[in-house]
This record gives C-alpha cells, sequence and structure tokens, in this order.
C-alpha cells in the first residue's frame, strides 16, 4: 500500500537550512512561554501570485522571520538558450515575465543589438515605444487588481482590471498575431509594421483610459479599508532599498529618483516629457499610488508618441540577418525599464550562433531580497499585501 | 568616469579589452567593491548584475611573435562576472570578473557590502558550484535540497526521461533509441 | 434504461417529469463544476482571463474557484510542472475528493511543451496523475478553455454508476490516491507511475 502523505527527504548535513523546521524554541523573558509556529505559506496559496512559497515563522500574529523559497517554476531557460539561436530564444523571452511579453522581448532585443551594434530606426523605435507603454498600462492595472483582491476585494477591481487588459489584448492580438506571447521584438526593429487601423485602434484605446483610471481611482484611492491596510505597511528604508538593488516602482516608491528610461535614455525616450512620481514613506500604499501616477504618465508618453508617430519608415534595419546570425565576440549587459524593474540580459558571444552565456537579471527575483526585512514585526495578513506590492512574477523569479 | 583609478590603487587588476572589464584576482576583490563603492569618482551604490559563467579547457590559438601560430592548452575555470552601477551620480557600468578553477571554487562574496547580491550568489552556488565565502545563507533556491549536481556547467549530463519522442531527430533522437524495442531483423 | 420520448413528452404536459438516477445525479455533477485555484505559470493568466467578464467561465457552472482542494472538484493544471512542483501537484491530487476531474492546460502541462529539454522540467503531469481532457495551445485561447469545460461536462453525461465501465469511486479495484514522487540525487524517484502513464511504444523501421 503506497504511503498518502509521505515525508519528505531529510536535507544533506551540508546543506541544512538556517532555522530547523523541527526545532521550535519556547520563548523566553515571555511571561506566557509562548511557542513560535512555522507555518509554509503556498506554493499552493490564493493570493501568492503563483508557485512561490513563503516559510514564515510566527509568535502569535506577529512575523519573526520569513524565508521566500522559489524554484518551483524553474524552467532552465537560460540552458535553452545558450543551445538555441540567437533568434531562436525570442519566443522564451515572451515566457519569463508573462504579463509583460513585449518588454521582455524589447529587453533582449537592445542587449542583443547592444552586443552586435545594430542601429534601430525611427519608425521602429516609435512603434517599439508604443508597444512598451501599453504593456505598463497593462501591468499595473492588473497588478493593481491583483493586490486589491488579497486585501479582500473579492474580485472587482480585478475584473474591472482585466476588461480594460482584453482591449488592449485585442491590439496585440491583431499587430503580434498573439494575445500574451507576442514574440514582436527582432533585432534592428520589430516583426511587421503598423496600419493606420492599427494606429486608430491604439488612439481609441489611450483616449478612453484616463476615464478608465478615474473610475478606478475613485473606487480605491480614498478607500478606507485601503487606507487602513496599506498605510505603515512594509516600510523600505531608502538606503536599504539601493543597497538591495531594488529597482522599478518599489524602489521609486521609497523615494530614490531612478528610472532607467531617464538615466540611461535607451530607445528615444528623451523625446518624451513625463514625470518620475516618487513616494514619500516607502510603504505599501506609496507603490500603490507610485502606480496609479506612472498609468497616468504613461498615457502621457503614448499620446506624445502618436502624435509624433513618422508616416514613412523602416520598420526593421534591412542590413541585419535574421537567418545565420553571428555576432562578434564579445560580451554586452543590455538593460531596460519594465514595469517591475530593471531587466537586464547579460550575453557572452564567442562568435558562434548560440550565444555562450545567456543570463537573465530578473527584477522580481532581486526585489525579494528585502521580503523578510520589510515583514519581520508585521502581522501574517500584511505579509500577503506586502507581497502583493513586491509585483512578482514567479516565471522571472524562477526563469 | 576615470576606471584607471582602480587599476592605480589595486595593481594587480587587469583591463581585458575583448570584453571591457576588469579581471580582478580573488584576494582582492573585496578591496575593489569598496574602492568602488566608498571613492569620490565612482559611488557605485548597488550591483545590478551578478553572473556565472563556465569556460571548459580549450585549445586557442595564439599568434606568436615570428607570425606563426602555436595552439595553446588553455585551462578550464568558472568565472563570476559583476556589473555596478551608481544610483546618485546615475552612471555606469563598471564591470568586473572574478576567475577560481573548476574542482574547488571559492569565491569572496561580496553580499556583506551589496545586499543585492544576497540571492544572486547562491543562484550561482546553485547551478554552478561556486562557494561564496562570507555569504550570511548559501544553499540552494532554484533547485531542491536534494540535488547533487550543478546544471548549468557544460558538462552536465541530464536525466534521461526521453522514454517516449514522438518525432525525435538529431540527440534526442539517440536518446530515445535507448528506450524503444528493437525492431525485428 | 432509457424512458420513451414520447411519454416522457406527454407526462411533461401534465405536469410530471421522469428521468433515471443517473441523469440527475450526472446533470447535476456537470452543471456545478468548481475548479481549484491552481494556477502555475502563463496559462494560469489565461485561465483567470477566461474567468472573468469577456469569457465569463461561471456561466458553465464554475462558479466559485476554491482555493482549498478538499472543496473543489476540477484541477485544472495551468502551466509547467516542475519536478521540484510535482510532488505538491500529486499531494494536492490526493487531498482532492472524488468525483475529482484533471484538465491539461497548455502544451507545458501536456507534455513538457516548449521547455521540455528542461531538467527541471516535468515532461507532462500524466505521469503521475490521470488526466481527462487536454488542451494544447501555448497559452490555449480562453475559448479553447470554455470548449474544454464543455467537452468535459459532455464526458461526465456519459458516466455510468452500475455495470462493468462504472465510475472510479464505485469501483474497489481502482485507486483514488496515487503515490508520491520524491525528490532524488539527479531525478525525481520514481520519474514516472507505471501504472498511470502508458506511453505507447512505437515501433520504428530500421534507422
Amino acid at each position: 500500500m503506497s504511503p498518502l502523505f509521505s515525508e519528505s527527504v531529510e536535507p544533506a548535513a551540508a546543506e541544512q537550512p538556517l532555522y530547523g523546521p523541527r526545532s521550535y524554541q519556547v520563548m523566553s523573558g515571555n511571561d506566557l512561554g509562548s511557542q513560535l509556529l512555522e507555518i509554509s505559506m503556498g506554493p499552493q496559496h490564493p493570493s501568492t501570485h503563483g508557485v512561490f512559497r513563503m516559510d514564515v515563522v510566527l509568535d502569535g500574529e506577529e512575523v519573526v522571520k520569513l524565508k521566500p523559497v522559489f524554484g518551483y517554476l524553474h524552467r532552465n531557460h537560460e540552458q535553452i538558450a545558450e543551445k538555441a539561436s540567437y533568434l531562436g530564444s525570442m519566443p522564451y523571452t515572451d515566457r519569463l515575465d508573462y504579463f509583460c511579453s513585449m518588454t521582455n522581448n524589447w529587453a533582449y532585443a537592445h542587449a542583443v543589438e547592444k552586443l552586435a551594434g545594430i542601429e534601430v530606426p525611427e519608425r521602429a523605435q516609435y512603434i517599439r515605444i508604443l508597444m512598451a507603454e501599453l504593456t505598463r498600462l497593462v501591468n499595473h492595472t492588473c497588478l493593481i487588481g491583483f493586490m486589491v483582491n488579497d486585501l479582500g476585494a473579492l474580485g472587482t477591481p480585478l475584473i474591472y482590471a482585466f476588461r480594460e487588459r482584453e482591449k488592449i489584448l485585442d491590439i496585440f492580438e491583431a499587430i503580434a498575431g498573439s494575445r500574451m506571447m507576442c514574440n514582436y521584438m527582432r533585432f534592428g526593429g520589430v516583426r511587421v509594421d503598423l496600419t493606420p487601423a492599427m494606429l486608430k485602434s491604439i488612439t481609441e484605446v489611450v483616449d478612453r483610459y484616463p476615464y478608465f483610471l478615474d473610475e478606478f481611482e475613485t473606487l480605491l484611492t480614498a478607500n478606507e479599508i485601503l487606507m487602513t491596510r496599506c498605510q505603515g505597511v512594509g516600510v523600505l528604508s531608502k538606503e536599504l532599498a539601493i543597497n538591495s538593488g531594488i529597482t522599478g516602482p518599489m524602489l521609486r516608491a521609497s523615494g530614490v529618483d531612478y528610472d532607467i528610461r531617464k538615466v540611461d535614455k535607451y530607445g528615444i525616450y528623451d523625446r518624451f516629457d513625463f514625470r518620475v512620481p516618487l513616494g514619500d514613506h516607502g510603504d505599501v500604499y506609496d507603490r500603490y499610488m507610485v502606480r496609479v501616477l506612472e498609468m497616468r504618465e504613461s498615457v502621457k508618453i503614448l499620446k506624445q508618441a502618436l502624435k509624433q508617430f513618422p508616416q514613412g519608415g523602416d520598420f526593421i534595419n534591412p542590413n541585419v540577418k535574421l537567418r545565420n546570425f553571428r555576432p562578434k565576440a564579445g560580451e554586452a549587459y543590455g538593460r531596460i525599464e519594465s514595469p517591475k524593474g530593471e531587466l537586464g540580459f547579460y550575453l557572452v558571444s564567442t562568435g558562434g550562433t548560440m550565444p555562450y552565456r545567456y543570463h537573465v537579471r530578473a527584477p522580481s527575483f532581486i526585489n525579494l531580497t528585502i521580503l523578510e526585512d520589510m515583514c519581520i514585526g508585521q502581522k501574517v495578513a500584511d505579509v500577503i499585501v506586502i507581497l502583493g506590492a513586491v509585483d512578482i512574477v514567479l516565471g522571472e523569479v524562477d526563469r | 568616469m576615470n576606471t584607471a583609478i582602480i587599476t592605480q590603487n589595486v595593481p594587480k587588476v587587469v583591463w581585458e579589452e575583448l570584453s571591457q572589464s576588469f579581471v580582478v584576482p580573488t584576494s582582492d576583490l573585496i578591496e575593489v567593491v569598496h574602492l568602488l563603492k566608498d571613492h569620490a569618482e565612482f559611488e557605485m551604490d548597488y550591483v545590478s548584475n551578478v553572473a556565472g559563467v563556465d569556460w571548459l579547457a580549450r585549445k586557442e590559438k595564439v599568434k606568436n611573435a615570428d607570425g606563426t601560430e602555436t595552439e595553446v592548452e588553455k585551462p578550464g575555470y568558472l568565472e563570476v562576472v559583476y556589473h555596478f552601477y551608481s544610483m546618485k551620480r546615475k552612471h555606469g557600468p563598471v564591470a568586473l570578473r572574478c576567475r577560481t578553477n573548476r574542482e574547488n571554487p571559492i569565491v569572496p562574496s561580496i553580499t556583506p557590502v551589496f545586499r543585492g547580491a544576497e540571492f544572486q550568489e547562491r543562484e550561482i552556488y546553485d547551478l554552478y558550484g561556486i562557494q561564496f565565502s562570507g555569504h550570511p545563507d548559501l544553499r540552494r533556491i532554484l533547485m531542491w535540497d536534494e540535488f547533487k549536481d550543478f546544471p548549468m556547467r557544460k558538462d552536465y549530463k541530464e536525466p534521461d526521461d526521453y522514454e517516449w519522442e514522438p518525432t525525435p531527430h538529431d540527440e534526442v533522437l539517440e536518446k530515445a533509441q535507448t528506450h524503444y524495442a528493437k525492431p525485428n531483423p | 434504461m432509457a424512458v420513451d420520448e414520447g411519454l416522457k413528452s406527454e407526462l411533461q404536459k401534465a405536469g410530471v417529469f421522469l428521468t433515471t438516477v443517473e441523469g440527475v445525479y450526472n446533470w447535476g455533477r456537470r452543471s456545478s463544476i468548481w475548479p481549484l485555484q491552481f494556477g502555475l505559470a502563463c496559462c494560469a493568466i489565461e485561465m483567470i482571463a477566461t474567468a472573468c467578464s469577456r469569457f465569463d467561465l461561471a456561466r458553465f457552472g464554475a462558479e466559485v474557484f476554491r482555493p482549498s482542494p478538499r472543496q473543489a472538484d476540477l484541477m485544472i493544471v495551468a502551466g509547467t510542472v516542475t519536478k521540484k512542483m510535482a510532488p505538491q501537484v500529486v499531494r494536492l491530487y490526493n487531498q482532492m475528493p472524488e468525483p475529482k476531474y484533471v484538465i491539461a492546460m497548455g502544451a507545458c502541462a501536456i507534455s513538457g511543451g516548449p521547455f521540455k529539454q528542461g531538467y527541471n522540467v516535468l515532461k507532462g503531469i500524466d505521469r503521475f496523475i490521470p488526466v481527462d481532457v487536454h488542451i494544447p495551445g501555448c497559452p490555449p485561447r480562453p475559448e479553447a478553455l470554455l470548449n474544454a469545460l464543455m467537452f468535459l461536462q459532455r464526458q461526465i453525461d456519459q458516466q455510468h454508476l452500475t455495470g462493468s465501465g462504472k465510475v472510479r469511486w464505485y469501483d474497489d479495484t481502482e485507486p483514488s490516491e496515487f503515490p508520491i514522487p520524491q525528490y532524488g540525487a539527479k531525478d525525481l524517484v520514481p520519474p514516472f507511475n507505471r501504472s498511470v502513464w502508458h506511453p505507447e511504444k512505437i515501433q520504428r523501421g530500421a534507422a
């Protein structure tokens, strides 16, 4: 008779975890003499945003220690890319951060263009910016929907958010052929050109978006439950954020002015006039507000890009060989501001058709470094909220 | 950004032109990292990317002084590549490389200086086997704890689970053929 | 034992409805399948999109996604199952009470998908648990998931409670729970469950 619930095998002595899962200590200095409780939240959990597990040690309701455990979605994307050609691993980059496939594609194309020294024509740059900012809108809207769902809103803001997402996914499907896994960027440009009809539909969506944001904000921003549960929760100081390599809206919510679109000025972002919202307190509410304000700035960028869109021009650099693409030997590290943070690709080439080393610097992975620091001293219910605001996608964390 | 300051202060550091990075010996890594963090020229406050690279032993053709080429046997090594940026001064990157051997790879950890390297160094330990001395919590992060191999190394053999393949070809065909019933001659 | 249609309609006009126990039993079950909230990867987002207002899954009876396996009927394995996650998937399947069904959504759950070369990727969840419906696609469109749910509903309609082909939970010889694989040094131990997974032995000619 096979056992139903088998005990897990003891880890090897050399690789014991720091804390012993079976060593419960009695708290000293505490009159009640209570015990610490260790629980494992995940990997199947309604609000862990994927297969993510946290080993939490609790003293009553307060968190004493928290260790994130992941690797449940480790699909060895890097090894596959080292055995495929440069263009062959473009569809795999879609599946990294499966919410924002366009920005993943752009980051990879940017790294390869840096490695091989490829120029991108102007029309292609504008198309890339349109796609990236639409992706940013999708990501921030859905993330707020998920975070508020975890707070207990039971789906209503999530359904509103997905309604808007469907409109943008229709645009992606018309342009790139697929709703989610677009595989749209190529080295030196994009795969197909935009027609005037597609531009018109993008213009319609962008024109209606501020009204949707107003509706969303009316429901949420001044909401008493959101404010009570999010303000003062999960505070992250500036120095710790910078030292831990946190990037993206989490960093800007702590008050650090670092947006790679303004610093590196990749693409043609220096032609657009947009502001970078910063937070004051570094708590969950600031992260929510930074994302809402970033959405409004994205709408601004989109409107300017649609106005400046060039009439003609190449959508891809005609000199780039797509088959048998062999960049010269060397290495490059290309990074962009994806909606989650700094997404970087590190490529080492030895002159062949396949990259010798391909590494993804995933923002969600690095942003989890300080999850423990933010959660210690908070209650268990706050851990869920803090995790929701960190904005992780397991495809990126585990690659 | 005047990167010559690094080679002036730490003489054993070498600039490698092909990869546009500094090759730092393991003994000087912490010193260089502190220099990058504290010196007024750099003020690098975060490490953006820590990646491991596996170079197998290979033969390379080296040009001699008289124009002929000889084949030189280069030993294999593992290396760790760092990219540093500065949020305060908004410049960067500075790339460092640290090389170590394949049999007993040990590299000092920069996690006490830069917290952002914590998970990335754990990942390199998990997938390449490089031990980071001084890391506060070095254990496997992506694979399960009982796993005994280092999968991203170039000489890794993956487990054989190609029992049934509908349309195999090339190396997958070889792996799958070991499972087929032998056809009657 | 089917009832004569003419007699049925006559009685219906008089306000009497005739059916079989099996018909009512299956109709109740197929009209209120509650899925388990179990998304692994990218296909999970399409599953959530199916549950949202555009492609409404609730009108097919999948009203709520239960977070606990003890309250769910259907496990939609959406996304890549890795070897690290496989014991947990089998454990969840064991915890679900009968009657239970599995839909393998997406290429990754069927056979490993685009990540088949992975050392950590389980090449199909049907190596360890029995699957009822497979949905190809990467990711499959929400309409494909709705089609699969309707397919499953038709399958449930044809299940019998008695006789030789009766359902698993009334049949003492069929197991409802499957052994959980362990983490080995290089691979899962065992790599697949021989009683569940029956790959075809393809006879190939010389070459």
